[in-house]
């Protein structure tokens, strides 16, 4: 077609995004691998992998994240695919997508300290179960807490992709699939959710990934009792500055994460060959 | 488009806004501007009186721009990388042994100093800055036990030992530092909190890991909340910590355990990247003033190392023994020295797996 | 019909509630008259007196929305100039090492960004400061853009781009007649996450704050040794109510362009774009 134009049009896409990449993605990746294949003369080792790879703690840590940060998807998918769903039947849905946002506009500690305060012993909710009768229990601390308040942080980041690829599915497919006798079941499972897939796949990794490395939430609200690569990241950087082994396994995060983007790319490009 | 269009000028509009809000702000506060007339102070967040600021700024003439940190290790990352221009910064004991020893701090000129004689010479000289030579002490204070006296006997809990009592099961929240938590396990088998003994060390995580069962959670800044609000009947944590959960409820108390514990400070030192040299001085002199010092110690809450400071405090916080233990305790008290890489991690990765073996 | 919609109501409404309990929790004891959030002990606007009387904080504040908003456009534009050059990419590979590529700051803890970011503007000999902070935010709000574009334009309809084409449209009037409508709630989506990533990032900012320019977050993570002051929740009070309003207004003003026009699916989008 046009070769030469869409080539300069390329061009005025790229240059910025090939600057940021090259300067704030490319350089520090560099140097990760760099820090993470050295010894602190400079010479190459292995040694911080075979550090990462022989250790029970590690891997075990590993394990974890990408446990609980699966456990973290799935809930955060499960509560918002129904309320972007119902948000798009709403009139003034932009709207109401807004109310959405707003709360992740207050910072993050305050709003884990507000937990703190409502999951305590003598926290509004014990004082409110106490009412009903029921004994203070212990919230804080547990596993369902810290996936609750982990699941409120990232709500918003999953509802808002699905949000949008819910907003552009045609009224009309819907209406034809009901005239072609479909319950709203049916129309909700084949005509719905496969159309609105790439929203829940850039939903699930807005969450999924950066849910790996959390390490604040597991110490307010899980008190330690999970310890993620988040935990371990945070303390060879800070507590030991040890940004070798830190790197290392900033690395193989960034491994794992390009497997899941290839597991993922490929499903979408059957789906949507299936769509034609 | 057009409303595409119209909402990046609608953004930028503000920004232009928000621009002039900004500088009309600093010209007020002083921050941001590169002039003589500037102290740059790199601190805790919230670790000193805001009035103490205005006051000054008003006697010297020096605006203060105030920067602030979380963790010892956060700002020695940025004071050793450079690319900032602090003239005084806050860093703890052992943190200012390693920046000496990278020659990250300037030494300070005694003959500048005017405040040295207010303080109390148990809190100069210490072991990682001989003769203070590039340092002043800010605060001081201790590694305790805080318990709640609705829930534990005070009888019962006066040592370190105490806290593997069968009586406390899952009630003890434990700091999430391994150099404090080690510290405990240490001082119970007597061995120096600073000890580089391969064996000593294995002993104390296996003594440590004992306690798992009485330990509910492992926690940092937040111990003073949970304390105050009954999370827990136990706590290990530092006077600082223990100070704001004691104001907050007053069930609760602190104990230096009388076999030993840690003693820490927090003393102001001159990085190597200061700018306004005489503006330290001054803030230094004003700092050591005891008035001045008093005030501050009032507003923070921890333990003055200002004799002639102390002094002007009202009796209840000078005969407090939790914060101002007496000298029999405090000789007892140990120091944490700078450790180096390796044994910094061998401490940490003690401590990691012992934080694994939970549940 | 009417009965379903009664539970979905119920379910909005759970979800709401859950959303903004904290909040409202902050925004109570903004009015404690005590120093913490526990233990009501009365009424009272000291906190806010205090806000209001330091210079300091409401500095940073300014400071932390001219970064946010400045730091969201960038990153939006482009953002949107990488998820279209991803998107025109014929190879599967190429596509999947730039999307890759593209994710990496996602999954990179905040801490390794931060310190990469400090040494990169170290050795380059950057001052560190507004410009660096605002680079910083821009770089890391980038990719949050690209995975919300891009979807958006593999949904887009080909045949649309094709009859552009055939009608002679130039690279221009496609871009803005066809591609950037299409693909607006997509953008619109990464502006409002970079703006919310650069409100709430403290890990990354720490490292590249300095010469007495720093962020509300940094500001609040660094009280925390101290004990966060109920200063701070009079702030994020304050912070939320305007932000409130502003979507009030936005909701009053789209309702009456609804009424004004015939609604019709395009119609709730180009009225976000009002924004």
């Amino acid at each position: 077609m046009m070769p030469k134009s869409k080539k300069q049009r390329q061009l005025f896409y790229v240059v910025p995004y090939s600057i940021w990449l090259i300067l704030f993605v490319f350089a520090p990746l560099v140097l990760l691998l760099f820090q993470s294949l050295t010894t602190s003369n400079g010479d190459f080792t292995l040694h911080n992998y075979a550090v990462y790879f022989a250790s029970g703690t590690y891997l075990k840590m590993t394990f974890n994240s990408v446990w609980y940060a699966f456990l973290i998807t799935l809930i955060t998918l499960l509560i918002s695919y129904p309320t972007a769903y119902l948000l798009n039947q709403l009139k003034q849905k932009q709207f109401w997508l807004l109310l959405v946002i707003l709360p992740t506009w207050i910072n993050l500690l305050l709003k884990t300290y507000a937990f703190v305060g409502l999951l305590s012993k003598t926290g509004t909710v014990n004082n409110f179960i106490g009412l009903l009768g029921i004994a203070p229990q212990q919230l804080l601390f547990s596993d369902w807490s810290f996936l609750l308040v982990a699941a409120y942080i990232e709500i918003p980041f999953m509802i808002l992709p699905i949000f949008n690829s819910l907003a552009e599915i045609n009224p009309r497919l819907e209406q034809a699939s009901h005239d072609l006798g479909a319950n709203k079941w049916q129309t909700l499972r084949r005509v719905i959710l496969p159309l609105s897939m790439p929203g829940i796949k850039a939903g699930i990794q807005a969450v999924f990934i950066p849910s790996l490395s959390l390490f604040m939430i597991t110490r307010l609200i899980g008190g330690n009792r999970v310890i993620t690569l988040g935990t371990a990241i945070e303390e060879h950087f800070l507590v030991t500055q040890n940004w070798r082994l830190g790197s290392t396994i900033g690395v193989i995060l960034i491994v794992a994460m390009v497997i899941i983007m290839i597991l993922t790319r490929d499903r979408v490009r059957k789906s949507s060959r299936k769509r034609g | 488009m057009k409303k595409l269009l119209v909402s990046v000028a609608t953004i930028l509009a503000v920004v232009l806004v928000l621009f002039g809000t900004q500088s009309y702000l600093s010209s007020k506060t002083g921050t941001g501007t590169s002039s003589k007339d500037v102290l740059n102070l790199y601190n805790w967040g919230d670790y000193i009186d805001p009035a103490l600021l205005k006051k000054f700024t008003k006697e010297t003439g020096y605006k203060v721009s105030y920067e602030t940190f979380d963790s010892n290790e956060a700002m020695y990352t940025k004071i050793k990388q450079g690319g900032t221009s602090y003239d005084l910064a806050v860093p703890s004991d052992y943190m200012i042994q390693k920046m000496k020893a990278e020659r990250l701090l300037l030494p300070l000129d005694h003959s500048k100093l005017t405040g040295l004689k207010n303080y109390d010479s148990r809190f100069l000289n210490q072991s990682f800055d001989k003769k203070n030579k590039y340092s002043l002490p800010y605060f001081w204070g201790t590694l305790g036990i805080i318990y709640n006296d609705e829930y534990v006997n005070k009888k019962d809990i006066q040592h370190w030992d105490d806290l593997w009592s069968s009586k406390f099961k899952n009630q003890i929240m434990l700091v999430d530092s391994a150099r404090d938590a080690l510290a405990v396990a240490l001082i119970t088998q007597n061995k120096s909190v600073n000890t580089k003994s391969q064996a000593d060390l294995a002993a104390a995580q296996a003594k440590l890991t004992t306690l798992m069962p009485n330990i509910k959670a492992i926690v940092a800044d937040e111990i003073k909340m949970y304390m105050a609000q009954n999370e827990a009947a136990i706590a290990v944590t530092y006077s600082g910590e223990a100070a704001e959960a004691l104001s907050n409820n007053k069930h609760l108390h602190y104990v230096v355990p009388s076999e030993g514990s840690n003693l820490w400070f927090d003393n102001i030192v001159m990085p190597k990247t200061a700018k306004h040299k005489a503006a330290a001085y001054a803030f230094l002199n004003f700092i050591s003033d005891p008035k001045n010092a008093a005030q501050n110690a009032e507003y923070i809450g921890y333990a003055t190392p200002n004799k002639n400071a102390l002094a002007l405090l009202p009796k209840s916080i000078r005969h407090d023994k939790q914060f101002y233990p007496d000298n029999e305790t405090i000789s007892h008290l140990q120091v944490y020295d700078n450790l180096g890489q390796a044994w910094t991690e061998k401490y940490n990765d003690a401590f990691l797996e012992f934080k694994m073996t939970q549940r | 019909m009417s009965k379903k919609f009664r539970w979905a109501n119920i379910y909005l409404w759970f979800v709401f509630i859950l959303l903004y309990l904290p909040i409202f929790f902050l925004i109570v004891y903004s009015f404690n008259s005590g120093s913490v959030m526990q233990g009501w002990s009365g009424f009272s606007l000291k906190h806010y007196n205090e806000l209001f009387s330091d210079t300091r904080i409401l500095e940073i504040l300014v400071n932390t929305f001219l970064i946010a908003l400045l730091s969201s456009l960038l990153a939006s534009i482009i953002g949107t100039g990488g998820a279209l050059y991803i998107y025109n990419l014929k190879h599967t590979l190429s596509k999947n090492v730039f999307l890759s590529l593209n994710n990496i700051l996602l999954v990179s803890p905040d801490v390794i960004i931060g310190a990469s970011f400090l040494i990169l503007f170290t050795v380059m000999g950057f001052a560190l400061g507004f410009t660096s902070v605002l680079l910083s935010h821009i770089a890391f709000s980038i990719p949050i853009v690209v995975l919300m574009v891009l979807p958006r334009l593999q949904e887009m309809n080909q045949s649309l781009v094709a009859a552009a084409k055939d009608l002679g449209a130039n690279n221009w009037q496609m871009l803005s007649r066809v591609i950037l409508p299409v693909i607006s709630p997509g953008i619109l989506a990464g502006f409002f996450m970079a703006f919310t990533y650069s409100l709430d990032d403290f890990a990354v900012t720490f490292f590249v704050t300095g010469n007495g320019f720093t962020t509300l977050s940094v500001e609040v993570y660094s009280r925390a040794r101290q004990g966060v002051s109920l200063e701070i929740n009079a702030l994020s009070a304050l912070m939320f109510m305007v932000s409130l309003l502003l979507v009030l207004a936005y909701y009053v003003i789209s309702t009456r362009a609804v009424r004004s026009k015939k609604r019709g699916t395009r119609l709730v989008l180009p009225a976000t774009e009002g924004l």
